[in-house]
């Protein structure tokens, strides 16, 4: 029922003494989530509501065999943290750090990307698959968590963390269910960007549609977009809404020289909507509009 | 953040590119100084934006009275100094420079072998991309090589390899985000110089760069190159008043429907949507994480007294971090420290989530509509620009 995570997933938190980790260690606990072990190096031996806290990973991973890494640690630390918990061989790592230097970022991909490992963020509120766990903050308490989030088949990825529960919330509200919900994280530079999860949710038997939410800048869209041409059509229906025109109008908003190369294909909102909508994808006026057309093209294969 | 013009050509210099000979003037005066020293002389305006050229921040002098007015010209423009540079004889532009790219997730090295101000559009199909890694050593030989492979002659390869090197280290030591040399030209006698450069550093990075923020005094400096108003100065001055969430990133506009929004995607998706609904916003904003009632209300407060709406739209996403009802009573007093009715000001109040049953209850106190997640954005969207045309 879900992609990169299940209820089986054993959840480690780098950084589980802060404040805030505590906190979202509490509501993933209180949703259900296995949370085995914490790392906070030089607090070994404490416990976060009952967790046990290590020095290093290596001693967690061996005593816990988690298979998920939380980083929620100093933006400086972050290239440390991730780079001990690919070491240790943790397949998945959610990063929800935000403000990690680019080439910090840059640098630790490249080894999880050599490394086989799975990164989703930086700054991203985490990831849930509805009724089975939840990673991060994401949703908040677990009571306004199953408020917002229903289990079924609608995959969401979202590049705003925020507009990742508003999103769930509408489906909700529609009737109709969702399989996971990814806050990929709104830098530049991540793990996982929309193209990356639009195929995880496409090869998921029990995943029918996808709803993605977007900004401008980058070339994300672009790219799922080709994504979707080289394959003919999207092999799973897809829903998107792009946040933004607004920006197009304004004056100052500029990339670069190589900026513009990179992003070859145009950033802007409205260019984003045109080629997404060119590849197949249902591309959504109004946000409000979102669950009435998912609900118009899938009828009740996505009912909750 | 973007360095100024000089700045990036000092630390490209520094690592062994040749820039022309040229000073920093602050005035007229200081710029006639100079006169004499080259046969023709450049004067380029030290603007934190491109596009200088066409904006006619770039003039050309030869005598000292001449070089005395285009720096003066230059400085009523706006700019704080000019440089004034050697006019060289070019013979050859190119253009190299290095960035992340998002789809590789990597930095990499861009050379064209076209340079000028339309380089993105005249080198389409030319351009050579090389991966570099960010943290290892540079790898000139695989730059050289790259470079040899795009068709760059044996008498230039060393020279536009050694530059592309410099480029990389600065690009990696730098933290920096953009480092571009355009044009990289070809001056008779005195081989491959950099005529422009500019370097954009990653501000998330600076804490490890004490020595640039402290050389070229960046604590002080602006994200772009936009001059904040009085208003988004009083906004940003607000959102310092404590360290509690944020309620600032103003952004003033002309209209007449004052905004108080969600941060990030949401504030994108509600200004969009009263623009929709044929709205006229007065201003964009962010609020996120949990703002104290006393930042919200002086907020508010600023809005309402400074921007003079007809209305005020309380407008966010679902919210977990924030209490709605903390939001719901900084923007009551804020109203109230207007002298402005609750109850006639806020056209709509939609902050579903955290807090919200409590929010309603004091809301309906003062007359205020509220709304959870029953409506949409678009909808309250449409209800604050009713309203406010009422």
């Amino acid at each position: 029922m879900s992609v990169l995570v299940g209820a089986g997933t054993r959840l480690l938190v780098q950084g589980i003494t802060g404040r805030e980790a505590a906190n979202f260690t509490r509501e993933c606990l209180d949703y259900g989530t296995q949370v085995v072990a914490g790392v906070t190096p030089g607090k070994g031996g404490e416990e976060v509501y009952r967790v046990p806290v290590f020095d290093t990973v290596e001693e967690a991973a061996a005593a816990t065999h988690p298979d998920a890494a939380l980083i929620s640690v100093p933006p400086l630390g972050v290239l440390d943290a991730a780079l001990e918990a690919i070491d240790a061989r943790i397949p998945l790592l959610v990063i929800i750090t935000e403000r990690v230097p680019r080439r910090d970022v840059a640098a630790l991909l490249t080894v999880a990307h050599a490394a086989g490992t799975t990164v989703v963020g930086p700054n991203s509120l985490g990831l849930i698959a509805p009724g089975a766990c939840k990673l991060g903050s994401i949703g908040g308490p677990a009571a306004d968590v199953r408020r917002a989030y229903t289990p079924g088949r609608v995959g969401v990825v979202s590049r705003s963390g925020g507009m990742t529960t508003e999103i769930a919330s509408m489906l909700t509200r529609a009737g109709i269910g969702q399989s996971t919900c990814i806050s990929v994280g709104g830098d530049s530079l991540i793990g996982t960007t929309l193209l990356d999860a639009y195929r995880l949710f496409a090869e998921d038997p029990d995943t029918e549609a996808v709803v993605t939410f977007s900004e401008p800048g980058g070339a994300q869209e672009h790219e799922l977009a080709e994504f979707l041409e080289a394959s003919g059509g999207p092999p799973t229906p897809l829903f998107c809404f792009v946040a933004g025109r607004f920006v197009d109008d304004m004056p100052g908003t500029r990339f670069g020289h190589a900026g513009t190369m990179v992003e070859a294909g145009g950033s802007t909102a409205r260019a984003k909507i045109a080629r997404l909508r060119a590849a197949g994808a249902h591309v959504a006026d109004r946000l409000d509009e979102l669950p009435v057309v998912v609900t118009a093209a899938m009828g009740t294969d996505v009912a909750a | 953040m973007r360095l100024y013009e000089w700045e990036a050509k000092r630390l490209l210099a520094e690592r062994g590119v040749s820039v022309p000979d040229g000073a920093l003037a602050r005035s007229a005066g200081e710029a006639r100084v100079v006169a004499g020293r080259w046969d023709a002389t450049v004067l380029k305006a030290q603007v934190l934006r491109g596009g200088r050229m066409k904006a006619g921040l770039v003039q050309f002098a030869e005598d000292a009275d001449g070089i005395a007015e285009a720096a003066a010209s230059l400085l009523v423009a706006g700019a704080a100094q000019v440089l004034v540079e050697e006019r060289v004889p070019l013979r050859e532009e190119r253009f190299i420079g290095a960035l992340y790219d998002p789809r590789r997730r990597m930095p990499i090295l861009i050379y064209t072998p076209r340079g000028g101000i339309d380089v993105e559009q005249d080198s389409e199909g030319s351009v050579v991309r090389v991966e570099l890694d960010p943290h290892g050593p540079v790898e000139e030989f695989r730059l050289r090589a790259a470079l040899q492979r795009a068709g760059v002659p044996g008498s230039d390869l060393r020279a536009l390899s050694a530059i592309a090197a410099a480029v990389a280290r600065a690009f990696l030591e730098l933290d920096a985000t953009l480092v571009e040399i355009n044009p990289l030209a070809h001056v008779a006698g005195r081989g491959w110089m950099a005529l422009d450069a500019h370097i954009e550093l990653d501000g998330d990075a600076l804490v490890r760069h004490q020595d640039l923020v402290e050389r070229f005094d960046l604590a002080t400096r602006g994200h772009d190159g936009r001059v904040p108003t009085a208003v988004e100065r009083a906004a940003a001055e607000i959102d310092a008043l404590d360290h509690r969430g944020v309620a600032g990133r103003l952004v003033e506009f002309d209209g007449d429907v004052a905004l108080i929004i969600g941060g990030g995607g949401a504030s994108l998706t509600v200004f969009d949507a009263i623009r929709d609904a044929g709205g006229q916003p007065a201003n964009y904003c962010e609020v996120g994480g949990n703002p104290s009632v006393a930042k919200v209300s002086a907020f508010t407060q600023l809005l309402l007294e400074r921007l003079n709406p007809a209305r005020v739209a309380v407008v966010m996403n679902v919210v977990s971090n924030t209490r709605a009802d903390l939001i719901a009573r900084g923007v009551i007093e804020g109203c109230l420290a207007a002298g402005r009715a609750p109850g006639e000001t806020i056209a709509v109040f939609r902050v579903p989530g955290a807090w919200e049953a409590e929010s309603r209850e004091l809301l309906a106190h003062y007359g205020v509509r509220a709304f959870g997640r029953e409506i949409g954005v678009d909808a309250a969207a449409r209800m604050a620009t009713e309203a406010t045309a009422a």
